[in-house]
């Protein structure tokens, strides 16, 4: 185990999954000369030459439908999007084009690409560059969503992202570059996707989150544990194909869930768990599901309203506690 | 730089017996596999979208023509005889607009989404633009991995008011990617003529802007198509020069079979005017004035194609339905 930020470990999957396949290469704005708006390309312009770290110009339909096609006959593209609020511009070559190919042929041409880069609540960067981009690729039946929280699984999930042969969409966060951990320096140690993990063990109330809320659920749970509340969280690490047994699994254990997303509300992540632990767990439950989400608003850039929009630790400890039913110490 | 009509012609080989028969045939067989196609349409053989190319054969016949096997294609949903001339079995193209389990696609593409990997065909797409870029990537790995095969894309006139054309003309002139990019002019998209989307209508004028050769052809003329084609092929082929073609030809039926082919947006009068222009006709006269191909050559030929397609209408009705658990199939490559 090395010790190393998540942008680092983003780094090392990239350099070592280039050195093991050559037919991996990184395709985006800014990814090679200026080595990444946010560096996680750093030093791969000069490890690997102009031909595998493919600065574009700024054109994400075309550059992803580049990748797509390339994809089709044989390459295995990393395609970075600078900030995933731009993947809009490429949602037609990721919806129409790279999801449904596989199956438009017939299983005769799969897409094997990566679409990688950072997205969610970033700091006081307003409605355009700093909101929840999976809710537009997870309800697409072909694709595959990751959403990475730490150092380690940033390293083994895009590994499995590139090696896997269907069209991935990996989807990192600004706040979450400098975070660092440990991270196995074994090239070969892989992360399946569909696998959710367990955070923290827990008896009384499962929380499931990811990202920075994964971060923020843990705190509230360290101090909820003074007040004598058991709280297990489920980080789902990939929302597509959903580890839903693991989550399951939890809640019959618990008998309680909260969720916890950073996006607004409205037919959000929240609301596609909550719906299959009623399908699947509705007898273990003891009380309903409670989602806590973002403000169905667009991102403000006030401090203060900035910080009202996403879900505060205080309003996670309030669901918390709402759902096993705890009065306030 | 861009350059208009190179009086140069290209260093194909002349026209011969066996290239006219070629030709013919391939144009021919495409006819008869729409025409066919569209009985069966009406007999409610064919669901959907149903797009026919009648009228603008010469551009498939004549451009892959100078292709190698092992060349990419890739087309719209009007690609019926993109897809035959590149070398796919009309009996599963004829499977997979009726929906069946020996269709090119199992049946899950339909008439819009043809793809035929043996043949280095990649498709059939149907939102208008979005293909130019898929072709690009295309050139981008051909020339990633060294190879020296190029890639033809075929597109409406109605791609390019669409920025995903621009995006690819530019990529392909940037990277000097092996593309030939072939505008099939048939001067509308659906009900808008090209007047009415583009303010510069001259579209092989584009290829000016981007800084590559491009020019404009009679895509009624089979030959002249192969001669354009064939140039741009080299050029691709040897120094990854990309090429925009605009072929200027006519769509003879409706836009699909909901358009009735006495539309409101053109006059009978147009229509039966660019019907003498019909491409079969034009290089069946002309083959056989010269002398490549006899009356009784032209009949032969065209027994042959109405056998296959009636042999591929029979295939494609004795296939059966696809299983309903082919539903869930094909969503995901496993390893
Ligand atoms: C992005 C997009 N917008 C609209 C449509 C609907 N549509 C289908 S075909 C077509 C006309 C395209 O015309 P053109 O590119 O000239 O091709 P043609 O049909 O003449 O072969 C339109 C508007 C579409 N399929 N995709
Ligand atoms: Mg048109």
């Amino acid at each position: 185990m090395a010790v190393m930020t998540y942008r680092e470990a983003l780094n090392l999957a990239l350099r070592e999954e280039m050195k093991r396949d050559p037919r991996v290469f990184v395709i985006g704005e800014e990814v090679g000369l200026y080595e990444g708006a946010y560096k996680v390309t750093q030093g791969l312009l000069k490890e690997f030459g102009p031909k595998r770290v493919v600065d574009t110009p700024i054109a994400e339909s075309g550059f992803t439908g580049v990748g797509i096609g390339a994809s089709m006959v044989g390459l295995r593209p990393v395609i970075e999007m600078m900030t995933f609020n731009f993947a809009l511009l490429a949602l037609d070559q990721i919806v129409n084009s790279a999801a449904k190919m596989y199956y438009m042929s017939g299983g005769q041409y799969n897409v094997p690409i990566v679409i990688r880069g950072p997205g969610g609540p970033a700091h006081q960067l307003a409605a355009q560059h700093s909101q929840s981009m999976e809710v537009y690729f997870y309800h697409v039946p072909g694709l595959k969503v990751v959403r990475p929280s730490t150092p380690m699984d940033a390293k083994g999930l895009l590994k499995a992202a590139i090696r896997d042969d269907n069209p991935v969409v990996f989807i990192e966060s600004e706040t979450l570059y400098a975070v660092k951990g440990e991270v196995p320096e074994d090239p070969e140690f892989v992360i399946p996707l569909g696998e959710a993990i367990v955070r923290r063990e827990g008896r009384d109330v499962t929380v499931v989150a990811y990202m920075g809320m994964m971060y923020r659920a843990m705190e509230a749970a360290e101090e909820l544990e003074k007040e004598g509340i058991s709280v297990e969280i489920v980080d789902p690490r990939t929302l597509r194909p959903m580890d839903a047994g693991t989550i399951i699994g939890s809640v019959r254990k618990t008998h309680r869930a909260v969720v916890v997303e950073a996006g607004a509300g409205f037919a959000g992540m929240g609301s596609e768990i909550a719906a299959f632990i009623m399908e699947h767990a509705f007898d273990d439950l003891d009380a309903p599901v409670e989602r806590v989400t973002g403000a169905n608003a667009p991102m403000p850039y006030a401090r203060g309203l900035e910080r009202a929009k996403t879900p505060s630790k205080e309003r996670i400890m309030e669901a918390i506690r709402r759902v096993c039913y705890a009065e306030r110490s | 730089m861009a350059q208009k009509t190179e009086t140069k012609k290209a260093g194909l080989p002349a026209v011969d017996t066996e290239l006219a028969r070629r030709l013919l045939g391939d144009m021919m067989l495409i006819r008869r596999f729409e025409e066919k196609a569209a009985e069966a349409y009406a007999l409610g053989k064919i669901g959907g979208f149903l797009h026919l190319s009648i009228g603008e054969e010469a551009v498939a016949a004549g451009a892959t023509s100078v292709l190698r096997r092992d060349d990419y294609a890739i087309s719209t949903y009007r690609e019926h005889g993109h897809c035959l001339a590149k070398g796919a079995d009309p009996r599963r193209v004829m499977a997979e607009l009726f929906g069946r389990r020996d269709g090119l696609s199992k049946g899950k593409g339909g008439s819009m989404h043809l793809f035929d990997k043996s043949v280095n065909f990649l498709g059939g797409h149907a939102i208008v633009g979005a293909h130019l870029p898929l072709a690009a990537g295309v050139g981008f790995a051909i020339n990633y991995e060294g190879a020296d095969q190029v890639c033809v894309c075929y597109f409406g006139d109605g791609a390019v008011p669409q920025g995903e054309f621009h995006e690819a003309m530019n990529l392909s002139a940037l990277w000097k990617l092996p593309m030939i990019w072939i505008c099939e002019n048939n001067r509308y998209a659906m009900g808008t003529s090209l007047e009415r989307a583009l303010a510069q209508t001259e579209i092989w004028k584009f290829g000016e802007v981007y800084g590559i050769p491009s020019e404009p052809v009679d895509g009624m003329d089979v030959l002249a198509v192969r001669d354009v084609v064939g140039r741009a092929v080299e050029r691709a082929r040897t120094d990854k020069t990309p090429t925009l073609i605009e072929a200027r030809t006519y769509r003879f039926r409706g836009h699909s079979m909901r358009d009735p082919a006495g539309a409101v947006y053109r006059t009978k009068e147009e229509v039966e005017r660019e019907k003498l222009r019909d491409p079969i006709a034009l290089f069946r006269d002309k083959a056989i004035k010269a002398g490549w191909l006899s009356e009784a050559d032209v009949r032969a030929i065209e027994k042959d194609v109405n056998d296959r397609i009636d042999d591929a209408v029979a295939f494609a009705d004795a296939s059966p339905e696809p299983p309903v658990e082919w539903l869930l199939t094909d969503i995901y490559k496993e390893d």
